[in-house]
């Protein structure tokens, strides 16, 4: 039974890879140009599956915009150029990782205010913590402390919890 | 002091309620367009029904048209076709077609079929006008201004709603 699953799941393996392999678009001349591709790709999103990269997704526009990155690479424009191109049709949203301005400044900052406003949280009820149970012992008369001390004494241990 | 212990929670509970209500009411597919009071990317296209003549956005200068991103393999499209029929007939605003990665001769039946409710159509063939558009859900529609200026952009299918709310008023706003 388990070989034949296993046997079924290497078909499907075989036939998803032949599937891919057709759908690879034309290799482009030099190494260094794929290179600058594969990582551009990668910071590009497709705008039909949103939360695949231009890399990853399948999707037909996708491959257009691959065709349009790669012409415009191949035309010697730079990353920024191409990224510019792509930010003034589809926004600032095809890029991953989204531009540092007044309209994003939440999203970048956010994280950082949490933390912060965390760890000045937790040093407060530390230090109210620390005020309340570690501060100097007040004295007291001494009737008081003898009382106490015949109290302490007499009490039995004191039960768990 | 001591209400500080429940009241901060709560607040922090009821902004985040507050978030999650509005973003129900939001689609995510919707990403607000670029696009938006600048220029409408110029093109040069052959069009649908007249391959040897081109349909270029400057000849639409000085008046207000739309915009329609269309193909006869969008099955959304189909939902929306209607409704421009209705526009169309109404003759309120000239409608011009891109018929977006479409084969022409499919582009022609389908319009057969269904009915053309453009002035014109242009052939996108390899979609790079598209591209330009920033189009990636079809259909989808803009609003352009006599100047030649991009004022709104529909993505997915018109409905009834958003032409009554938006796209008309503001169309009438553009034609005075």
């Amino acid at each position: 039974m388990s070989r034949l699953l296993g046997r079924a799941f290497g078909l499907l393996f075989a036939l998803a890879f032949a599937a891919n392999a057709t759908k690879m678009d034309a290799p482009a001349e030099g190494n260094a140009l794929e290179l600058r591709m594969k990582k551009l790709e990668t910071e590009l999103r497709c705008l039909v599956c949103q939360n695949q990269t231009l890399a990853d997704s399948n999707a037909e526009l996708a491959s257009d915009l691959r065709r349009e990155v790669r012409s415009l690479a191949e035309a010697g424009k730079s990353d920024d150029e191409i990224k510019e191109y792509l930010v003034a049709r589809y926004g600032d949203f095809v890029l991953y990782n989204p531009p540092v301005k007044a309209t994003t400044l939440l999203l970048w900052a956010g994280p950082f205010v949490l933390l912060g406003g965390g760890a000045v949280l937790w040093w407060m009820i530390l230090r109210r913590r620390g005020r309340a149970s570690s501060g100097p012992v007040p004295a007291t008369d001494p009737d008081v402390e003898l009382r106490a001390r015949a109290l302490l004494e007499r009490a039995e241990p004191p039960p768990a919890g | 002091m001591k209400s500080a212990r429940w009241s901060i929670p709560l607040a922090i509970f009821v902004v985040l309620m507050a978030f999650l209500y509005i973003g129900l009411y939001r689609d995510p597919r919707e990403v607000p367009s670029p696009l938006i009071d600048k220029p409408a990317p110029a093109f040069a296209l052959s069009q649908l029904h007249d391959p040897e003549r081109k349909l270029t956005n400057a000849d639409l200068k000085g008046k207000v048209w739309l915009l329609n991103v269309w193909a006869s393999w969008c099955a959304s499209c189909r939902d929306e076709h209607p409704l421009l029929m209705q526009l169309a007939a109404a003759n309120a605003v000239p409608i011009y077609g891109l018929d977006y990665k479409d084969k022409p001769d499919a582009g022609r039946a389908w319009l057969a079929q269904n009915g053309n409710p453009y002035t014109a159509s242009a052939v996108d063939l390899d979609g790079r006008v598209g591209i330009d558009y920033g189009v990636y859900g079809v259909p989808e529609t803009f609003v352009i201004d006599k100047q030649g200026i991009v004022r709104y952009k529909q993505i997915g299918p018109l409905t009834l709603d958003s032409l009554q709310r938006k796209i008309m008023p503001l169309i009438k706003d553009l034609q005075k």
